[in-house]
């Protein structure tokens, strides 16, 4: 599958703190999911392939071209969502879109029939006429949304973009963004520390931990990676033998409920679990093989970075 | 260009800047009665313009410069509260495009109030004359009128465009380019009380103008500074707010 973005060795620092370091990483077409937690240095990724800040080391290349070398060429052809409110003061919906579109080159009387197009697939075409001050959060993650398709980009950049949003105004978002990488066919890199979001919309996955890759590669391949994932309820010392399984590499989740999630490796089943609950002296009073989710691939590659 | 035609309609909209603009050329109506008085009527010769006339004018209208700066200090401002500059630096734009988007606003303000109406007096002299004397006789006017009104121009622009990029609030930009215009003049005049020496001009931008239209215009008077110490300020002047631009107009703001 051909890369829309790759780079290779990056490595970004503020002041002695490095966000990027040594980062290797290939986005393929299609819905790219950029996955991390708070200050992992997701963010600093998509504002590096920006060009907005320079990379200590490293190359990246986005559609093919240099971003060193080609920013304005690449800018042109790529659509960004911003992370926090961003608007140009004092318009209205359809005058702001019109202007993001005019600004990435769209002559002025399409730049304005754009925008009335694109404000409606977003579901602001009531509110195309109201001034952006007075946007909810929903509607304001709606018009960054706008302003981003509005060129009609080959790439997406889209940073936390349910951020604020209530579960509603949430779902609706996700499925314009599974609309827009399945359906319109774009390319798109989604941003988020929010599992069930890249789940539902992406295709491959991108884990950052601590401004290094600690995963990548096609969602599907991630989850099904050789463990075995069982929820798991013992009676008796549960303490000393959450420590056996670590201890044994078995990894162990769990939310302060009785039930645990576990994830056993490859070389290892069920048969294992139930002798070492028989050496600590616990019952199994519950075991049931599980379907593998994204935030045990999340978990374990965070783990073993 | 898609900036500068953003900005201008946005600002010709807002009434109190418009009212400003208009008001501002009152003393260009002014001038204007005057030039028709002293060429139609014997007894008014004494309102004859002459070069100095001009270079009144266009030192009179710095008060109006002022206002009109002021009264756009939002052009980067505003954009750093919204958060818009990496709206605007995700797009094929540059920073220098960003920047000389909002310089020409400020210029094509500033210009239509200083060079346009001073050009429009120096017609007018010769339409109510019926002759090309008085600009025959005066040849230096002409360059001496543009390169004046471009100098005033740039240093407003320049300095209003840098204090715009160092807040969020335009009434605070607008607040800190009345105080340097201000306190400077106040603390020349200060230092010129206590020192007895007018040499201080150099620290006010008002009198480092001063100095230069008087040039520019083979005013007689003598100046306070010497000419290559003004235009050196005046250049100071203008790198410092290129230097404070450079540092502050970015996507994103990385505090070490």
């Amino acid at each position: 599958m051909p890369s829309v973005v790759s780079l290779d060795r990056v490595s970004v620092r503020y002041g002695k703190q490095f966000a990027l370091r040594d980062v290797t990483a290939v986005f393929p077409a299609g819905a790219v999911g950029l996955l991390g937690p708070n200050g992992a240095g997701k963010s600093t990724m998509l504002r590096a392939l920006l060009g907005f800040v320079t990379p200590e080391q490293g190359d990246m290349r986005v559609l093919d071209l240099d971003v060193k070398r080609s920013p304005l060429p690449i800018r042109s052809r790529l659509g960004y969502m911003p992370e926090s409110d961003a608007h140009v003061p004092g318009m209205n919906a359809v005058t702001f879109v019109a202007y993001c579109a005019e600004l990435s080159g769209l002559p002025r009387q399409d730049a304005m029939q754009r925008a009335h197009e694109v404000l409606f697939y977003v579901g602001l075409g009531e509110a195309r006429y109201r001034n952006l001050e007075t946007y909810s959060t929903g509607m304001k993650q709606r018009i960054k949304l706008a302003q981003a398709l509005v060129h009609d980009p080959d790439l997406l950049f889209l940073d936390e973009p349910t951020n604020g949003m209530d579960p509603r105004g949430r779902d609706e978002m996700i499925a314009l963004i599974r609309d827009i990488a399945h359906n319109k066919g774009l390319n798109l890199i989604l941003s988020s520390h929010l599992l069930p979001d890249v789940e539902q919309t992406c295709d491959h996955v991108v884990v950052l931990d601590k401004g290094r890759v600690a995963a990548q590669g096609p969602i599907p391949a991630l989850k099904g990676q050789g463990a075995h994932v069982f929820e798991l309820r013992v009676k008796g010392e549960r303490h000393p033998f959450v420590a056996a399984l670590e201890a044994a590499g078995i990894e162990c989740a769990s939310d302060g409920e009785e039930v645990m999630r576990v994830v056993v490796p490859e070389n290892r089943d069920a048969q294992y679990l139930f002798q070492l609950a028989a050496q600590h002296r616990v019952q199994i009073r519950h075991l049931r093989p599980s379907l593998p989710t994204l935030e045990d691939v999340f978990a374990r590659a965070v783990n073993e970075a | 260009m898609v900036i500068a035609r953003n900005h201008i309609r946005a600002t010709i909209r807002q009434r109190r800047i418009l009212g400003l603009l208009v008001f501002s050329w009152m003393p260009f109506v002014v001038r204007a009665v005057q030039i028709y008085v002293a060429s139609s009527f014997q007894q008014a010769r004494f309102l004859a313009a002459t070069p100095q006339t001009f270079r009144e004018f266009l030192v009179q209208q710095s008060i109006f410069v002022f206002l009109v700066s002021m009264s756009l200090g939002g052009l980067i401002a505003d954009d750093r509260r919204a958060n818009a500059l990496q709206l605007y630096l995700s797009k094929p734009l540059t920073r220098i495009e960003y920047i000389g988007g909002k310089l020409v606003v400020l210029l094509l303000f500033l210009l239509g109030i200083t060079l346009i109406p001073a050009l429009m007096l120096l017609l007018l002299q010769t339409m109510f004359s019926g002759s090309f004397a008085f600009v025959g006789a005066n040849l230096f006017l002409l360059p001496a009128i543009v390169l004046f009104s471009l100098v005033q121009s740039l240093v407003s622009a320049f300095a209003l465009l840098a204090l715009s990029s160092l807040s969020g609030s335009r009434r605070f930009v607008a607040a800190m380019y009345a105080g340097i215009v201000f306190f400077t003049a106040a603390l020349v005049q200060i230092l010129r009380l206590m020192t007895g020496s007018r040499a201080w001009a150099w620290l006010s931008p008002r009198d480092v103008l001063d100095v230069v239209a008087t040039a520019v215009f083979r005013g007689t008077a003598a100046p306070s500074i010497p000419v290559p110490v003004a235009l050196l300020m005046i250049v100071v002047i203008i790198a410092a707010s290129v230097a404070i631009l450079e540092r502050r107009v970015r996507a994103v703001e990385v505090i070490r």
